[in-house]
Order: structure tokens, then sequence, then C-alpha cells
């Protein structure tokens, strides 16, 4: 047993905390303020080679594994959650599927633009209708000669706005529920595919999540990504890696919260001492440490398992639900210290409130994280 | 243009220093080492050398084991080599024995330029650059803050009291950089991979023609004493006047009664 962190490891944790320092955090709060997507950190994060992290080096990714990536997630997060969110679908939820699921022309077309993040990716599962319950989705494609022809709308699409690639489900067998589900990679200047409503949200605003139209959208037939009718298969496998991710997400919003709360306790007196000295807030700042410890402990335990290529789909429920708790709970806990100041946009920890929200409900709600946790157990 | 830089690992200044209770040093338990900031620019000053003149980047530390990091950070900024010289009877040396290393590792290697930040972050001393470029009999130049090399000559700028010194300096010559130098690049996560597949060459005293009497703790001429941590800040006053001309009064005041600079 080992806690340890491998020299690269601490280099790729070292080389996006000083970029998340210096180049995203004095922007933060301006990119939520103004609901800017944050292009230019984007091409940033490309260049440290943080849009493809999985990807091999043949593919012009960094070649490195699950481990590295949760570790420059949490560092990007602590940041800005928006620009988390972008980096994490594009890794998690573009990239990993292409590279598990793509054939090799695939792989040679998409993760080489992915990766050196030329372009962005996005990811089209959830609908109207079908949402938690993702295998009663509706949008339906068929083969058409050379062309499979996509109908549908998808909704909650992160970076749908700024995307080149969208990975798309839908029916292709008539059968009800996950079988009959295929997977798709559609390009924006595909006929018929266009970006629909921007929806306004309560967090994450420098990140788009839209509405994704799909009007007689024209596919070639080899952009079938995995076998036919095998796609909630790529879904869920997917998702195993996106939660892991989201996990690390959220262990920055609340290691950002924590680091906020706890310099504020310093500074901030309060009866002729630093409010620090109470232990109202002594016992609020070791709950958070805590709590963040142990999200950051099953994260990165979710993360080697998928590594060593072992099945990790309890452990990444785990790790995305208790995490995801935490965010909300130190982000709770930190507008609470800051009091007053914690409800103004003026301080960081307002943003942190509305950012921590999503992590417990995108990619797997809390309740469906704990349905998989049980279902581990009890099936 | 072969260049050499010379770097030291420092604990990371964003985190809290503490002193040992004993006062003999601070507490290293949970510290995060970092390459010196001072040292970044040096590599990125050597890396922007060599792509303009070819040649290539080594990087040089003296330090105990934890130090290899340092050197793995600026290989994965894109240095070509690194040396580490790490010996237990270095325990205890002091800046000139540490620079008497450098200099007799930097002899075995080739190089036209040597290149150290201007300080290091952890003791502030300045000493090690100049003290090089002596054992080495070159000539130095120290807080550059702008380098041109032609023909065998660098031009190198230096900040002064109300106005900027050029200088041109034959090469090889032993620079230190200012922070004003440039901007250093990030290590890549590609960097970081082909910096794993890259060997760190370790030597030792022994193999450098040194005793443990010439540089260890024997030869020190600088002994630390005694470690203080700074005193605590107290909290500022606030006085509430009713006009800026109350409120220039009171800050006067207190700058001539308490503070005493007035």
């Amino acid at each position: 047993m080992d806690f340890a962190l491998s020299e690269e490891h601490r280099l790729v944790q070292q080389t996006a905390r000083d970029f998340a320092t210096r180049e995203i955090l004095p922007v933060a709060s301006r990119l939520d303020a103004e609901h800017r997507f944050p292009a230019e950190i984007v091409r940033g994060l490309a260049e440290l080679g943080l849009m493809g992290v999985m990807v091999p080096e043949e593919y012009g990714g960094a070649g490195m594994d699950n481990v590295a990536y949760v570790l420059a997630m949490e560092e990007v997060a602590r940041a800005c959650a928006s620009t988390a969110a972008i980096l994490s679908v594009n890794n998690s939820l573009v990239c990993d599927p292409i590279l598990r699921y793509g054939t090799e022309p695939q792989k040679r077309r998409y993760l080489p633009v992915l990766a050196s993040g030329r372009e962005i990716g996005c990811y089209c599962l959830t609908e109207p209708q079908a949402g938690s319950d993702a295998a009663s989705l509706q949008t339906t494609g068929r083969l058409d000669g050379d062309s499979w022809v996509l109908n549908g709308t998808k909704v909650f699409v992160t970076n749908a706005r700024e995307a080149w690639v969208f990975i798309v489900y839908a029916r292709t067998e008539p059968e009800p529920g996950a079988r009959g589900i295929s997977a798709f990679i559609v390009e924006r200047d595909h006929p018929g595919i266009s970006v629909g409503k921007v929806e306004r949200k309560m967090g994450l605003l420098a990140s788009s999540t839209c509405e994704v139209l799909l009007q007689d959208c024209r596919v070639p037939r080899d952009n079938l990504l995995g076998a036919p009718g095998e796609g909630f298969k790529v879904a869920l496998s997917t998702l195993d890696g996106g939660r892991i991710g989201i996990a690390a997400q959220a262990v920055g919003i609340a290691r950002a919260a924590l680091e906020e709360s706890v310099a504020y306790a310093r500074e901030r007196r309060q009866f002729g001492r630093p409010i620090a000295e109470f232990q109202a807030i002594q016992w609020k700042i070791a709950d958070m440490a805590t709590r963040i410890d142990a999200a950051r402990l099953l994260t990165l335990r979710a993360a080697w398992l998928r590594d060593q290529g072992k099945r990790c789909t309890a452990e990444a429920s785990m790790a995305k639900l208790f995490a995801s708790e935490t965010a909300m709970f130190a982000a709770h806990q930190g507008v609470q210290i800051f009091g007053g100041y914690g409800y103004i946009k003026d301080y960081p920890v307002e943003r942190y409130f509305r950012d921590a929200k999503i992590t417990e409900i995108y990619e797997g709600t809390s309740e469906i994280q704990r349905l998989v946790i049980a279902r581990n157990l009890l099936a | 243009m072969d260049v050499v830089v010379c770097v030291k690992q420092v604990p990371d200044t964003e985190q809290p220093i503490r002193v040992r209770p004993d006062g003999g040093g601070v507490e290293e338990q949970g510290l995060n080492w970092i390459l010196n900031y001072y040292d970044e620019h040096a590599v990125e000053e050597a890396l922007r050398v060599r792509e303009k003149h070819g040649g290539t980047v080594t990087v040089v530390c003296v330090g105990p084991a934890r130090a290899t990091e340092a050197l793995r950070t600026a290989l994965a900024m894109g240095a070509d080599e690194a040396v580490h010289v790490q010996d237990p009877a270095l325990d205890g040396a002091d800046h000139l024995g540490v620079a008497r290393v450098l200099a007799e590792t930097i002899r075995q290697l080739r190089y036209d330029l040597v290149l150290c930040g201007r300080l290091a972050t952890d003791d502030n001393a300045s000493v090690v650059g100049p003290a090089l470029a002596e054992y080495l009999g070159l000539p130095q130049a120290t807080a550059i803050s702008r380098l041109d090399i032609s023909d065998g000559v660098a031009a190198v700028e230096r900040e002064v009291e109300g106005g900027v010194e050029v200088l041109q300096v034959p090469l090889p010559a032993v620079f230190t950089v200012e922070r004003t130098i440039n901007e250093p690049r990030y290590p890549t996560l590609p960097g970081i991979m082909k910096a794993k597949r890259k060997e760190i060459r370790t030597l030792g005293l022994r193999d450098l023609g040194l005793e443990p009497g010439q540089v260890g703790a024997e030869a020190a001429r600088v002994r630390y004493s005694r470690f203080d941590p700074p005193p605590r800040r107290e909290a500022g006053r606030v006085v509430t006047p009713d006009s800026p001309e109350e409120g220039a009064r009171l800050i006067a005041q207190f700058l001539q009664e308490t503070a005493k600079v007035l």
C-alpha cells in the first residue's frame, strides 16, 4: 500500500496547479459574470495536453492515465468549475468512447483534432423525456443507402455551442429499452444537425448547455460508433470514466471553498478576534477538510481501478456520489463562514455554491449513483 | 550553443512555512517542493537560446534525493539532459561549497554558457551564481533581464537604479537571470512523459574529485545559528473619520506617533 503519487503524477498536478492558478483563477469570476466561453484558456489547456489526457501519443494525445486526468481536473475545477466541465466532456465523454469503441479511421480522423483542442466535442444522450431513464430515449436512426438518418431532440448538452464533434445516441432497432440503441459520431457540418436553445443556468455559466436538434440529419454509414445496438453499453462504460472526472471536479470545487474559507476565517475579525478562533468555525473547517480528503481518495481509487483495466462501476459511482455531496456541503459551509459576504458576488464562494449543485445532478444524479451502488451489492 | 542551467529545489512559498520547534531549520514534513521560480526562468532562457542557436540544454542540481523532481520538471519543460549531484557529505554545505561542486560538475560538461536564477526563494542568498563564475574563472553578469547572443558574444541588460545597463560579455560566461527576462513555459503532459523516459545522471563527490573536507559541512564558512518565525501580523486599526481632513490628520498622527516613520 502506497499513498504517494508517482513523480510524473506530481508533475502533472504541479503543472495543472500552476496553469490554473496563474491563467484561470484571475479570470474565473469574470468568465462567470459574463457567461463567456474561455476559448483562450481551452487553447492553453490543449497546449499542455489536457484536452486529450488519456489519448495515446500516436493520436496526438498526452498518453497518460486516469490518475493524471483526475489530478488535473481537481486543479482546474478549483480555479473554475465551468472550465473543468468543458475539459471533462472533451476527455471523458468524447475522446474516451472514440478511443475505446472507434474504428482505426475514426480514431485517426477525430482524436488528433480533439486532443489538440483545435476543436472540442460534446455528448448527446439526454432527451426531454429521457434523463435518468436514458434507455427510454426516442431519437431514431435508420440506414438509408450509405447514410444514417437521425431524428430527435437532445437536451442539456455541455459544449454544444462550440463543438465540432457530437456523440449522439439514437434508437436504431425497434426494441424498446437499452437494446436497440446505437452511438454515432456526428460532425457540426453534417446536414440536419443544429444547436437550439442555449440554456440559462444557475451555475457553470462560462460553459454552454444547449439543446441539439437532429432533423433528417445525414451521417456517413461509417460514423456508427461501436456495433449497431451496442450504444447503451458504450454510454454506460463512457459514464464510468465520466463520473470519475466529475468526482474530481467536485473535489476541486470543494477544495476551493475550503481554501477560501480558511483564508477568510483567519482575516475576518468579530468579537475582537479572528473568527478562526471560534470552535463553531473550526468544526466546519475540520468537517470540510475531512470529507474532501475522503472524496479525493475515493476518486483516485476509482481512477486507479480504471487504469488497471478493472471494473469500477460501483467505485466510480461512490466517488461521484460522495464527492458531489461534499462539494455541495463545502460550498454551503463556505457561504455560511463568509456570512453576508458569502451571499454576494464580490467573493467566490457564491459561485462555488452555484457551481457545486450540478455535480449532484449531471452524469447521473445522486439517486442514480445510489441505485448503481446498491444494485452492485444486491443484484 | 550548449547551455548549462543550475537549478535548486525549494519549498513552495504559496504554502505556509513553519520553523521547527528546535529552531534548527524549517519543518520539511508536508512541504511541497518545487523548482525555484528564478531557475524556471533560467531554464526557459536556455531553451530559447537552443531554439535560436541550436545546441543542448543540460540542467544541473546539487541537492538531496528529492531534488530529482526539480530536474524532472526542467526536463519536462524541454531540457535535454540532467545531472544530479547528491552525496551525504554535502549535508551542511554552504553556498560556496555548492558553487564549487557545481563548478567541478560543469567542468565535465560541454558548455558555452551557464545560467542560474538570480536567487533561490528559500534563503534569498544570491551567492551561488557569482561564486560559480569565480570558481570557473569566467566573466559574469547578475540579474540580467535580457540576453542576446551573436558571434560568441552576449549582449545582456541589467535593470539598475534609474536605467538599464547594457553589457557585452564574451562567452563562455555565467549569468544569473531576473524574473523579468521571460515568461517560462509550462511543462506539458507529453513533455512530462518524455522526461520520464530520460535518464538523470547521478554523481557523488568522488566522481568530481572532491573531498568532503573541501565542500561539505567542515568547509562551510556560514553556519545557521537559529531560525525564528516572523512575528505574527497584528490586526490593522480602523478609524472612521467624519471628514477627509479628519482622516488625513489621523493617518498623519499614526505615522508620526505610532509608526514613527514621519
